[in-house]
């Protein structure tokens, strides 16, 4: 895995299954950022291979959803929370195909599933932190995707939001969903994902969160 | 009412409407990409840059007409464009500081060329325009250029989209952003070469941006920007005809101050972000 032709990850393999929530927890300037991108099909590999329902994935799958991290986005970009959503069907619907009622249902659905539905007209600026993941993750569902990328999901909301936050992605994974997410606070790590992965630019191990978050493994990543 | 009477007689009045409004359409649709793209500095750039692209094409051909004219454009705007990356890349001079010393360079030697050309030319229509006198020849490709705009704009609205949200992730589903981010530019250079006549080469800037900022000022649907900024170019620039007739001052400029004028209000009054309303 290059990234600006400095390797920036290698050797990292780590199995995993629908219904689990897996952290990706490491130091800065690790590679977390980039592992999920290049999961997400956003840069390429130099080598290596993800494999997906029993095929290898060759290039970007609907299946997969990325949500960037809070500052790549384009706040002031003039879309409603609805709109947003209705890009969770461009994949589908390619460059021509109509907007259908069903694709206007799917829409509806994901907006209302993330209580959403009373905010779907509002600028994604004029959103709370929270308000704005649940938004991305509506897109993903409205993707029908079932793979979950996040980048540092929880960077930024308060006690409160960050509490719902991971309920909902308890409540997605637990409906069949795979979600993969950057994190930073060790001190929550246990409580918001049942497995995790350890990255220093390798893998530093996988494996349950209760039983690998321990200090010695984390001290071990960190200095690594 | 002696001006509608001026209209019903006259077919160059009767064309220079249908033209202006034609224009206006045309870019205030387009205007919603440039401010997505918040590219409005290099527009200036690119709209300045015609003119020595269109004076070198006069020399070469020694002639002028509105292939010639594009295709100097075109040039001029690409050789500026990349001019501006590779200086920017290989200096430590960032891109809009060599865009603002190439561009008013090319500028300035197209201001130079100009009375050195083979065909009769009046800096002033270069500069401001001359809708009232626009030839059937010119209203014929502003319908040409303002329909290949509006329907390649609405066939490619989603990957374009995509495309100015989130590129990284609209090259991840498939959409070409290279080929893209092409089109947009070659849509824009089109749309510039076809509001010279109306406008001329400084000020078709004004239509090219002002009519997609005031509809940011009041909506957030983005279809919303696109036909309304296509709405209020068109109408400006009928009025402006009007106004300039009324009160005896040039057309093109009318348009661009009408336009400015309905952003400053909008900016003060427009209930959801207008600067009072705050």
């Amino acid at each position: 895995m290059l990234y600006r032709k400095i390797t920036a990850l290698k050797d990292i393999s780590f199995n995993t299954s629908c219904g689990n929530r897996v952290a990706l927890v490491g130091p800065n300037g690790a590679g977390k950022s980039t592992l999920l991108k290049a999961i997400a099909g956003l840069v390429p590999k130099s080598s290596g291979h993800i494999r997906w329902r029993g095929t290898q994935i060759k290039k970007w799958s609907r299946e997969f959803a990325y949500l960037p991290q809070r500052e790549e986005v384009d706040w002031d970009f003039p879309v409603t929370v609805r709109g947003l959503v209705e890009m969770g069907r461009y994949p589908q619907l390619g460059m021509w195909k109509r907007f259908s009622k069903k694709d206007a249902a799917t829409v509806d659905q994901a907006l209302q599933a993330l209580d959403l539905t009373e905010l779907q007209n509002r600028q994604i600026k004029e959103l709370s932190g929270g308000q704005q993941q649940r938004a991305f993750l509506a897109r993903a569902i409205a993707q029908e995707a079932h793979v979950l990328l996040l980048d540092e999901p929880f960077t930024g909301l308060d006690r409160t939001s960050s509490e719902a936050l991971g309920k909902l992605l308890n409540q997605l994974a637990q409906e069949g969903r795979l979600i993969i997410a950057s994190h930073h606070d060790m001190s929550t790590v246990k409580n918001l994902f049942n497995k995790v992965l350890l990255v220093n630019q390798s893998s530093c191990g996988f494996g349950n969160s209760d039983e690998l978050i321990t200090e010695e493994n984390l001290a071990a990543t960190f200095t690594h | 009412m002696s001006f509608i009477q001026t209209v019903i007689d006259n077919q160059f009045m009767q064309n220079a409407l249908i033209g202006a409004a034609l224009i206006g359409f045309a870019n205030g649709f387009f205007s919603g990409f440039v401010n997505l793209r918040r590219n409005a500095l290099s527009v200036s750039a690119l709209s300045h840059t015609m003119l020595p692209g269109i004076a070198i094409a006069i020399l070469v051909t020694q002639t002028l007409n509105h292939t010639n004219a594009f295709i100097g454009a075109l040039l001029a705007c690409l050789a500026v464009g990349l001019g501006s990356t590779l200086v920017s890349r290989n200096s430590r001079i960032h891109q809009d500081t060599a865009l603002s010393i190439i561009y008013t360079t090319a500028f300035a030697g197209g201001i130079a060329l100009l009375p050195h050309l083979p065909v009769a030319t009046n800096l002033h229509d270069w500069l401001f325009g001359n809708i009232i006198h626009i030839s059937e020849q010119d209203l014929n490709l502003v319908f040409t250029v303002s329909a290949i705009t509006l329907v390649l704009s609405n066939l490619f609205m989603r990957p374009m989209l995509l495309t100015l949200f989130e590129p990284n992730v609209a090259a991840a589903q498939g959409v070409p952003v290279r080929s893209m981010q092409y089109l947009g530019f070659t849509l824009l250079i089109l749309m510039l070469v076809a509001s010279l006549q109306a406008v001329g080469t400084i000020l078709s800037v004004g239509l090219l941006v002002t009519p997609g900022a005031i509809m940011l000022l009041f909506t957030d649907r983005t279809s919303a920007i696109f036909w309304g900024g296509a709405i209020i170019g068109s109408l400006s620039s009928i009025a402006g005809i009007f106004v300039a007739q009324l009160i005896d001052i040039q057309a093109g400029p009318a348009i661009i101050i009408l336009l400015g004028l309905l952003f400053l209000l909008s900016f003060l009054l427009s209930p959801r972000h207008g600067m009072l309303k705050k």
